[in-house]
């Protein structure tokens, strides 16, 4: 048998140790091991029925346990809550050992649960054990990253909010429909003369189509870097929907001014923009609507005009730029026209 | 100075005073903006520039405030993970003190660029210990005091603790243990889910 004084000095250093005899009959338990059994003993009852062996195999009886010595043991407690432990077993040598073994187990990753539900404390686990430094790391670890998430949360808002706010439209870089209003809100308040320029592509969706949404994206920010070019730094060009252009051109002289920039802007969109070994050919239609000064249209009917003139444009057999005249309207309204949607799609 | 300690003090005042009061603070400090992250790093200027507005706008000596703020971390429901993170450096308050000489290296497992300033304790005859603070922030000692104060509450030890000044660059924050175990103390469960 071992002597008081050597399990005493176990109970310091291991406290979840056990000793079996024999026969595999548990003679003394460590102390954390007897808190954790705290409604019945230990001592008496075969190991083996009290711990399961699941590796590195199935066990029945003491004498398969002897193979397995200075083996990593994994364990797992017959009764609730079933705690996973890890384990080792050495024998006890010397006079009056008497075929006996010492099993040192521990909870592995299993500590956290094993804390909880055994409710342990510092005092449970040997001085030297690092059980208590992987808590603290485990919760100073959820600590920080809980901060963390908090200013990813943050940061996501604030994204999401100054993108509403945004006046441009990411893919292009043009102005967006939220800008577009917002300048035409102001011109009208002004009763400023300025034209309106409705400009949809043709045979985008082609494109989209048969070369793909990389081809269609890279001849959307051509267009856009084409309609820059053709117009005034003072005038304002903005994407209002998928393929849908709207250009705002303040302080315009005459008429021949807006077709020749129409004219050009449909000429260098007709130019084949080469993407990736194949040309991309696209053109536009364009209505156009020029507010004199004095007149106070509003907003929704000044956008209106533009569309049946585009749609004008569109009839004529495309590539072409009609001008607002209100004959128009008769002769939509006559053929009738299928009305353009606005505000279904957003740049 | 890492953004938990900016955030830290941020939180204290605007709790203990008043949101205004902290707008006051950041903008007698010199700040472009009033909301601290605590995942962000900034400027090492900034932690004395509004511990400084904050004793200017409260008209209070700069050390008290700092030792409020110490007492405010460790007591403040809201703050119960750094309490529990500094329960686990001991069993009772004596074991706690002799962790203190871990405490820069144990914030740094868990947030690797959080340079706290080191602590070293000495101790003397029976129950008197001095600690050591290298104060990169003038006064660093006394936000200790304030946190020792509180964690003597919560082991329930009888502690008298007096701020020594500073020798050689490091503020001394001497302690005389009464009794380490003269009440029943705050429970700590290791296990014990936070947040």
């Amino acid at each position: 048998m071992m002597s008081q004084t050597d399990t005493g000095a176990l109970d310091v250093l291991c406290p979840m140790h056990l000793i079996l005899g024999r026969t595999g009959h548990i003679q003394h338990a460590g102390p954390t091991l007897r808190k954790m059994y705290a409604d019945r003993s230990l001592v008496g009852q075969r190991f083996l029925d009290v711990f399961e062996v699941r590796h590195p195999s199935a066990m029945a009886s003491m004498s398969d346990l002897h193979d397995v010595v200075q083996t990593k043991l994994r364990l797992k407690m017959r009764a609730a809550p079933h705690t996973s432990l890890k384990g080792i077993m050495v024998p006890l040598s010397g006079p009056g050992a008497a075929d006996q073994v010492i099993v040192n187990l521990s909870f592995g990753i299993s500590i956290l649960d094993g804390v909880r539900d055994f409710a342990l404390t510092n005092a449970d686990f040997a001085a030297t054990d690092l059980a208590i430094e992987m808590l603290y790391l485990v919760e100073a670890k959820t600590a920080a990253m809980e901060a963390s998430y908090r200013l990813n949360t943050r940061l996501q808002g604030a994204k999401i909010a100054a993108e509403e706010q945004a006046y441009t439209d990411t893919l292009t870089g043009l102005k967006n429909r939220r800008a577009l209003d917002t300048v035409l809100t102001r011109l009208l308040e002004r009763r400023d003369s300025f034209a309106v320029m409705q400009i949809d592509l043709d045979y985008f969706k082609t494109v989209n189509d048969t070369l793909g949404h990389a081809a269609g994206d890279h001849v959307l920010q051509n267009v856009a870097r084409i309609m820059v070019d053709e117009t005034r730094g003072s005038d304002l060009v903005a994407r209002v929907g998928g393929d849908e252009f709207t250009v705002v051109l303040p302080e315009v002289a005459n008429e021949d001014i807006l077709r020749r920039v129409g004219r050009r802007i449909i000429d260098r969109l007709e130019e084949p923009m080469p993407f990736q070994g194949s040309d991309c050919k696209i053109s536009a239609s364009i209505g156009t609507v020029w507010i004199q000064p004095g007149q106070n249209p509003r907003m929704e009917d000044l956008l209106d005009d533009a569309d049946v003139a585009l749609y004008a444009s569109k009839h004529a057999g495309r590539a072409t730029q009609t001008l607002y005249h209100p004959e128009l309207r008769e002769a939509a309204n006559a053929s009738d026209a299928p009305k353009r949607k606005r505000d279904e799609t957003s740049a | 100075m890492h953004g938990l300690v900016n955030r830290s003090i941020q939180v204290f005042i605007s709790d203990t005073y008043g949101v205004s009061t902290w707008q006051d603070v950041a903008l007698h400090a010199g700040l472009d903006f009033t909301e601290f992250e605590g995942m962000l790093r900034y400027k090492q200027a900034y932690t004395p520039q509004i511990l400084d507005a904050a004793a200017a706008v409260l008209n209070r000596p700069r050390a008290e405030i700092m030792e409020d703020f110490g007492t405010f971390l460790v007591s403040h429901p809201g703050f119960e993970a750094v309490r529990r993170l500094l329960r686990f450096g001991g069993e009772d308050f004596v074991d706690f003190l002799q962790s203190l000489d871990d405490l820069d290296d144990r914030v740094r497992l868990a947030v690797s660029d959080l340079h706290l300033p080191k602590l070293r304790l000495r101790s003397h005859a029976e129950g008197q210990f001095s600690l050591i603070c290298d104060a990169q922030i003038a006064g660093f000692g006394h936000v200790m005091m304030g946190v020792l104060r509180t964690m003597a509450d919560d082991y329930g030890a009888l502690a008298l603790l007096d701020h020594s000044g500073t020798a050689d660059g490091a503020e001394i924050v001497s302690i005389a243990l009464v009794e380490n175990d003269f009440a029943e103390g705050r429970s700590f469960e290791l296990g014990a889910r936070v947040g």
